[in-house]
């Protein structure tokens, strides 16, 4: 039961991963670190193509980029720890948010059980 | 015995997280109301589905059967705006100790196992809740698929099923 949260960057993490090339570049990044002019010749596009695809990965956070020379080399990740962090603080505020209404539940027991215990003490 | 007690409690209640190993995430928060009020909270039905889905998720039940004892099944039923089709979680309860502790699966995703229990002390209860992966893997997969929305895969595990009882 922890699957349901909102997460915040659903929008665009979404966005990042439902189109298929994006996809197929995420699982080629998996297998290795690739160039730019490597993905667009491996998915048959052109360079400015690949590049915002990238881009958009590279903007919800699934792929980092990093220019060596003339070439600019694309590696999976950039959320590592931070995302995990991220997702620590999602469970954490879908607790807490519970737990605020857990509150007024276990208030209005509490009053109920108070209220019972006086008539039956009368 | 250590009686003397802080005076922290005045302040709004802290809600705690904390992954405390490769397969484990550790919940912890203080209610101000003795554990049979807070256990009473957790297991009737009627109660969970008022604080379980707060207006905030978007979420809002459809049914919850929830028969807390060694042994019962559960099956929370929900539904959001967004999807045509309703969610099921489930799972059963392996331990119900009345007013200290409740142990169940969660059999709809990733196989975890969730433990909480309630500590009184003083008229207040420190709840302490644990979710145990099966492994490193499956914590993480939960890590990556919450950070890209836990609902399409809800969905897609729905309709493989869906697909397959056809």
């Amino acid at each position: 039961m922890v699957q349901f949260y909102h997460p915040p960057r659903f929008d665009t993490s979404f966005a990042a991963i439902s189109d298929a090339t994006r996809r197929g570049v995420l699982e080629q990044l998996g297998r290795a670190d690739a160039s730019i002019t490597e993905l667009a010749k491996r998915f048959d596009m052109t360079l400015t193509g690949m590049k915002k695809h990238v881009s958009v990965l590279e903007q919800a956070g699934f792929v980092t980029t990093q220019k060596i020379g003339r070439v600019r080399t694309c590696s999976l990740g950039g959320r590592g720890l931070d995302e995990e962090a991220a997702w620590i603080e999602r469970y954490r505020q879908m607790w807490a948010a519970r737990f605020a209404e857990l509150d007024k539940i276990v208030e209005q027991l509490k009053q109920k059980e108070e209220s019972d215990g006086r008539k039956a003490d009368k | 015995m250590d009686a003397r007690q802080t005076s922290e409690q005045a302040t709004a209640p802290v809600t705690t997280t904390d992954r405390r190993s490769d397969r484990e995430v550790v919940v912890t928060r203080t209610f101000n109301a003795p554990a049979r009020i807070v256990f009473e909270a957790w297991t009737t039905p009627e109660l969970i589905m008022k604080w379980w889905t707060p207006a905030s998720f978007g979420i809002t039940f459809i049914s919850c059967e929830a028969d807390v004892r060694t042994g019962g099944n559960y099956r929370f039923v929900m539904g959001h705006p967004s999807f045509d089709q309703p969610m099921a979680f489930f799972g059963k309860y392996i331990e119900v100790v009345p007013n200290k502790r409740i142990v169940w699966t969660n059999e709809e995703g990733d196989g975890s196992v969730t433990t909480v229990t309630f500590e009184e002390k003083d008229g207040k209860t420190h709840l302490v809740l644990s979710d145990v992966y099966p492994d490193k893997a499956a914590l993480d997969e939960a890590m990556a698929s919450g950070g890209i929305g836990g609902f399409p895969e809800q969905f897609n595990q729905l309709d493989t099923l869906l697909k397959s009882s056809n």
